[in-house]
């Protein structure tokens, strides 16, 4: 076996041209940046109070009481007392950031400590501190703090406290959620064996990983501090005079509001300022810290998959007839400034009643190849960006939203791989099945339970009837995965999409399962398109397969010619590299490297780095796909057993 | 369903409690002399010595307590030596005004909230969603109290169409119509930052769903993107905003605080914030406690309402 | 994985296990009332010998992940024992963990979840050096080159951070930190079924050729027979917590015993096979909350009797050959 050298592809290509640095991004996002520059600039303004030529901010002058703004030698004016309302706005912000600064500090320090011990110790320890946290979260959050200035009496420290106090149970939650998710990772059982004792695993191993929580959830929190202690000031239990924060002079502006407003507009408008750019720039932390949020991986996908062909790209349907026919489909996502080109090219014909299976590695567009047919492939970021699929002879890629919608569970049916999330966990069984009828099918509540109560016999679910009212969670995988195909068969359709049904399903469930299929299919004489990775489940149920490798098939013919006589390098090593039941003592050929990424495919045949015969020309061109008969194809130059028939 | 209802209901027994302890605790650890704050600095000492044993702290914590929660029991949460009335006679009048206050927000922000969420989502990325977007950052920036002073100036003081303050009119008034008339500028105050909360986070819960398989499985199906997304998503997202809006009620409660305070309006907020600079400290205990057990029940019910929609929660 | 040759039945037991039983759950409420308990794992009792390979198969919830983490003492069993060489590994996990982590350690199912995100893979591999050895620095170094070379993987991936690793390349280097310390059992639960098959022969290759290098003992936990009986001596197969047989792995594949290894091996599907078994019922596995009284098995098997269903048969309730045995009263056709 050779030293494995070669990295990620996308790691290391990637990572410098698209994969930016946090601060490019943050950078990259206007709010955000505009946020930061605003905070910046206060902050600056703040620091530098003492050396700015600004009047006394306690000095009071009655003579030049309750002056407008622009008046002169008080830009903004003076209050009740006349004392400059800008070098009291400027020295207030002082105390309201530090305020809130240190308040949001405290709160996550102890908050992070409860947490990441609760969520790490579990058991006792866990449920204690999480009582007395629930225990402190039952009251109001302001009422609480109310509460403790009502004890400690008014004044900003004391007010201080009491926001930091309120907010610890806040961070502890949060901290303890994700401590508590780690604590279960198998990273943290290997440090285990790895000999580190609990100490080291806590601040080691899972603190790093948990940091990133934190400074989003300070981001996040601390506008929402400032704008907690200016309210306890406002209302006078904070700040005592004559110190000012930004609440206190708002709070003693209001009882002016009707003669002199900007006494109190004024300050309000900078807590209104600070606490805007400090969320605007918090989001974009977020964003950028938060991995659910990074790389738009919350983008909603849409109803249909975008369709960029150009007009003269599309093929006309192939001599072949048959219910499904697709030519030279392709397949991209665009991510970053990269295309990821999953499927390239893709030929399928199926007729009624036949099996097709497609084989493949994960990453060989598959999948991808299975839901592009009927436009489920996630817009954005996926798109098709060539070819045809025509059913019956009507190209799906130019029919209209409203056509594919009556197709899609119509002719059209899936079969997914995970039946538990596959399925929606908040409507019964019954309700997902009768939708399914009712949507193509207009007919009454109860005969659509009926015709539900029939299909859930088809599959053969025992009690049918009772099945109707279960929820998806109440039941078995297999059972869930025969709701499934009871909803795909709901209302007679011509070709069956099963994207690896039985992939999520225990050995003897997955025969179970197959087993329904073939008999469903031979019944029904319905076309079924099967994804697996499985050369074992191919055998069980498919007439024909095609193995794709890198987006393209690179071999297709019927199941018993291409298992028992493989022409393509990577077919006959993809059978070799899997143990086979009952020959214990056959060899494992291993197929070294990895396949190549979608976004940098090698010019020629992408399986030439791992090929043991590969030569020079394959290397370079377009190698077609040879078929050497209406079924038997190879997308190689120079094919294994090319004396054999095919 | 009503077995569920009935455990959560036995299980909100031992929170309630922890809540009277908590109340309980917080003001005997308030520092100094009850007696002397009550008395003033020229009590006799023998006066003092009464009123101590009138209130019963010459007894032990434990038993002081025992005594407090037999007392609350009989509703009696003591006397408001400030208002010289029963304590939980000024309570309760004062939080039917705050429920009405703060009931009216929450019904507020959470229509506003989900319907803003919704078309956010919905329009990701488009002009709809970055207005809200906007709208929601403001929302949850401003200072209620500021916007209150703000919405008082323009709507009441200039424009003359909702009074600046109380909760009826002094003279006529007291009907509904009245009511309303005064509950509207307060009410819309204090719902828009729980509006902004409730909004940004279904935002984020339907676009979460909206990726999930079953949606997929859905679209699928051949369903309608409207009822793919009002059906299937929402009903999903709803689930995780439900114990949001639970948590909100509090906030709600807490807020009403500042806003009773701009607008004067009789609820225990105003209430409390005046018992505080005044010491009165059976009126604040009382007041606390009212509104942490108004609170509980609120959670409670966006437990059940959460277990509902959810049946793997059952 | 041919060149494994079968160790005298009489050598020694490196791994002793006795009437395990592990009880999730159960304890008593706030208000009285037991909480729902379910034995993930059952009167089960095996030995491991030093130098062999023992397989342990069955689908999902029969408790083989269970078993793995009681062996590396993550987990204790609720009762019986489990010695290593004579000793008590309770006892020891409790006393002296890392003395246990230096003679068993463990190979994780997702090689990319058991490595943290924020290390490096020489922070990550020089843990078990520094915790479970007293080697010194540059000693350490050594050894750290000594590790990448056995598990075939270039020295400057030291530097670099997981998620910058194939899932074919995390599980090596998941590997070569169980190396680390030189234990004498190594536990792999599920080590290959999360990559892809092409990926899966290099690391059974890779397993095959550091157990003969450092003359290791592997307990392999598989739902997949096919892998199982590549890699193993002895073969286990679990059923709902409990062993249902145990035996040779040639004997086992090629003249099972219990109802259940030849469904499992019948429901295996394999490229050029067509009769796929086809169990007619769509009947599975049992409530773990309700778990009948007698064989597990019983609801789904053919040759089931009142007997079957009245009561458990004990792990030896029929014995064939070489230390064969399956726990089934009405065992098929003895070899």
């Amino acid at each position: 076996m050779m030293t494995d050298t070669t990295m990620s592809a996308p790691s290391k290509t990637k990572s410098k041209s698209s994969r930016p640095g946090t601060l490019a991004l943050l950078l990259n996002n206007t709010l955000a940046t505009s946020g930061l520059v605003v905070l910046v600039l206060i902050c600056l303004i703040a620091l530098a109070a003492p050396i700015l030529p600004l009047a006394d901010p306690d000095v009071t002058a009655p003579a030049d009481r309750l002056l407008p703004v622009f008046a002169e030698g008080h830009l903004l004016g003076t209050d009740h007392l006349g004392r400059d309302i800008l070098s009291r706005l400027i020295w207030g912000t002082r105390v309201s950031l530090a305020v809130g600064l240190s308040a949001t500090i405290i709160a996550a320090f102890f908050g992070s400590l409860l947490g990441l011990v609760a969520g790490y110790a579990g058991g006792r320890t866990d449920t204690l501190i999480m009582r007395g946290i629930d225990m402190v979260m039952a009251f109001p959050y302001i009422l609480l703090a109310l509460a403790i200035v009502a004890v400690l009496g008014p004044g900003l420290l004391n007010a201080l406290y009491a926001i930091a106090l309120v907010n610890i149970p806040f961070f502890a939650r949060n901290i303890r959620g994700i401590t508590l998710g780690l604590s279960r990772r198998e990273f943290v059982d290997a440090a285990r064996l790895s000999g580190k004792s609990p100490v080291q695993i806590l601040f080691l191993e899972i603190l790093p990983n948990v940091l990133p929580v934190i400074v989003i959830t300070m981001s996040t929190t601390v506008g929402w501090m400032i704008l907690e202690t200016a309210g306890l000031s406002f209302l006078g239990l904070g700040a005592q005079p004559p110190q000012a924060d930004l609440g206190s002079m708002l709070g003693e502006g209001r009882k002016i509001l009707f003669t002199a407003p900007h006494v109190s507009i004024i300050p309000g408008l900078m807590i209104f300022a600070l606490v805007m750019s400090i969320n605007l720039f918090g989001d974009g932390v977020r964003d950028i810290l938060d991995p659910r949020l990074r790389a738009g991986s919350l983008t909603r996908p849409v109803s249909r998959t975008a369709v960029h062909r150009k007009a003269d790209d599309i093929p006309a349907p192939s001599q072949k007839g048959g219910v499904l026919d697709v030519r030279q489909m392709r397949t991209e996502f665009e991510i970053g400034s990269s295309v990821y080109k999953a499927v390239g090219g893709v030929d399928l014909n199926l007729k009624e009643g036949e099996c097709l299976g497609i084989v493949g590695e994960s990453g060989s567009g598959k999948s991808v190849t299975a839901m592009s047919i009927m436009g489920l492939v996630p817009t954005p970021p996926g798109r098709i960006a060539g070819g045809a699929a025509y059913l019956d002879g009507e190209d799906l890629f130019a029919a209209s939203d409203r056509r594919i919608r009556d197709l899609r569970g119509g002719s059209v049916a899936y079969v997914f791989q995970d039946p538990l999330s596959t399925l929606h966990p908040l409507f019964t069984v019954g309700d997902q099945l009768t939708e399914a009828i009712t949507t193509h099918q207009p007919m009454s509540g109860s005969k659509a339970r009926e015709k539900a109560i029939e299909l859930l016999s088809l599959v053969r679910i025992p009690n049918a009837k009772e099945r109707l009212s279960a929820y998806p969670h109440e039941l078995s995988g297999g059972m869930r995965q025969r709701v499934c195909i009871a909803m795909a068969l709901a209302n007679d359709a011509k070709v069956l999409i099963a994207d690896e049904p039985t992939t999520a399903l225990d050995v003897t469930v997955q025969s179970q399962i197959l087993t329904l299929m073939n008999g469903l299919r031979r019944e029904r004489n319905a076309a079924i398109l099967f994804i697996t990775h499985d050369f074992g489940v191919v055998s069980a149920l498919c007439d024909r397969v095609a193995v794709m490798y890198a987006g393209r098939i690179v071999e297709t013919g019927t199941t018993e010619e291409v298992l028992a006589n493989p022409r393509h390098p990577y077919t006959a090593k993809l059978i070799e590299c899997v143990p086979v039941l009952g020959e214990p003592e056959r060899r494992l050929d291993a197929i070294e490297g990895r396949p190549p990424v979608v976004n940098n495919l090698p010019e020629g045949c992408a399986f030439a780095a791992r090929c043991p015969h590969a030569q020079a020309a394959c290397r370079a061109g377009e190698i077609g796909l040879e078929m050497s008969s209406d079924t038997r194809g190879v997308r190689c130059l120079f094919p294994l057993n090319s004396g054999a028939s095919a | 369903m009503a077995a569920y209802i009935a455990k959560r209901l036995l299980a909100a027994i031992p929170v309630l409690f922890g809540l009277t302890i908590i109340v309980f605790l917080i003001m005997a650890m308030i520092p100094g002399d009850p007696a002397t704050a009550i008395l003033g600095s020229y009590a006799t000492p023998e006066n003092v010595a009464k009123l101590n044993r009138d209130l019963g702290l010459d007894k032990t914590l434990f038993e002081q307590y025992v005594i407090w929660i037999g007392n609350l029991f009989h509703g009696d949460l003591g006397r408001s030596y400030t208002l010289n009335r029963p304590v939980l006679d000024e309570v309760m009048e004062r939080f039917s005004a705050t429920l009405i206050l703060a009931g009216t927000s929450l019904v507020l922000c959470s229509i506003f909230g989900l319907l803003a969420g919704i078309v956010s989502a919905v329009r990701q990325y488009g002009w709809a969603d970055k207005i809200i977007t906007l709208l929601v950052l403001v929302g949850i920036s401003t200072p209620s109290f500021w916007l209150g002073l703000l919405l008082i100036l323009v709507f009441a003081v200039k424009l003359r169409l909702f009074p600046a303050s109380g909760m009826y009119a002094i003279y006529g008034g007291g009907d509904l119509a009245d009511l309303i008339h005064h509950l509207t500028l307060p009410a819309l105050t204090l719902s828009v930052v729980a509006t902004g909360v409730i909004a940004r986070l279904t935002r984020t819960a339907m676009l979460e769903v909206l990726r999930q398989d079953y949606i997929r499985t859905a679209r699928a199906k051949g369903l309608s993107e409207r009822k793919v997304i009002y059906k299937h998503a929402f009903k999903s997202a709803l689930v995780g905003v439900v114990p949001v809006i639970g948590i909100q009620a509090g906030f709600v409660i807490g807020g009403a605080v500042y806003i009773e305070t701009v607008f004067q309006w009789p609820g225990i907020g105003s209430m409390l914030v005046t018992a505080i600079s005044t010491r009165d400290l059976l009126l604040v205990q009382g007041g606390v406690l009212v509104v942490a057990a108004a609170y509980v029940f609120f959670n409670l019910l966006a437990d059940v309402v959460q277990t509902i929609l959810d049946p793997r929660l059952r | 994985m041919n060149q494994i040759s079968q160790k005298p039945m009489d050598s020694e037991a490196l791994l002793t296990i006795r009437d395990v039983e592990r009880i999730f759950g159960g304890g008593r409420k706030l208000f009285g009332g037991q909480l729902p308990a379910v034995h993930a794992v059952q009167g089960l009792s095996l030995d491991v010998k030093k130098g062999e390979t023992l397989g342990v198969v069955g689908e999902s919830g029969c408790g083989k992940s269970t078993l793995a983490r009681l062996v590396v003492g993550l987990d204790l069993p609720t009762s019986g024992s489990i010695t290593f060489n004579g000793e008590d590994l309770a006892a020891l996990a409790r006393k002296d963990r890392n003395a246990l982590a230096r003679k068993v350690q463990y190979v994780f199912q997702d090689p990319v979840a058991s490595l943290n995100p924020r290390k490096t893979i020489r922070t990550i591999l020089e843990a078990p050096l520094k915790h479970l050895t007293d080697l010194k620095a540059d000693r350490r170094e050594a050894r750290l080159a000594e590790l990448l070379q056995a598990v075939n993987l270039a020295p400057e991936f030291l530097e670099r951070y997981p998620h910058e690793f194939s899932g074919g390349q995390a599980q090596r280097i998941g590997i070569a930190r169980a190396l680390a310390a030189g234990p004498e059992l190594i536990v792999l639960d599920e080590p290959v079924s999360a990559l892809d098959v092409s990926v899966q022969a290099q690391v059974l290759n890779l397993l095959d050729k550091l157990k003969d290098d450092f003359g290791l003992t592997y307990i392999f936990i598989s739902h997949d027979l096919s892998v199982v009986e590549s890699v193993s001596d002895r073969v286990a197969v679990m059923y709902f917590g409990r062993m249902a047989e145990l035996g040779p792995a040639k004997e086992i594949f090629r003249h099972p015993l219990h109802p259940y290894t030849d469904l499992l091996m019948r429901s295996a599907p394999a490229p050029g096979r067509h009769d796929l078994m086809s169990e007619d019922a769509s009947t599975e596995l049992p409530d773990p909350y309700n778990p009948p009284k007698g064989c597990a098995f019983a609801a789904r098997c053919a040759h089931r009797t009142e007997t079957c269903i009245a009561g458990k048969p004990s792990p030896d309730e029929s014995k064939a050959g070489n230390n064969h045995i399956a726990a089934c009263y009405h065992p098929l056709g003895k070899a």
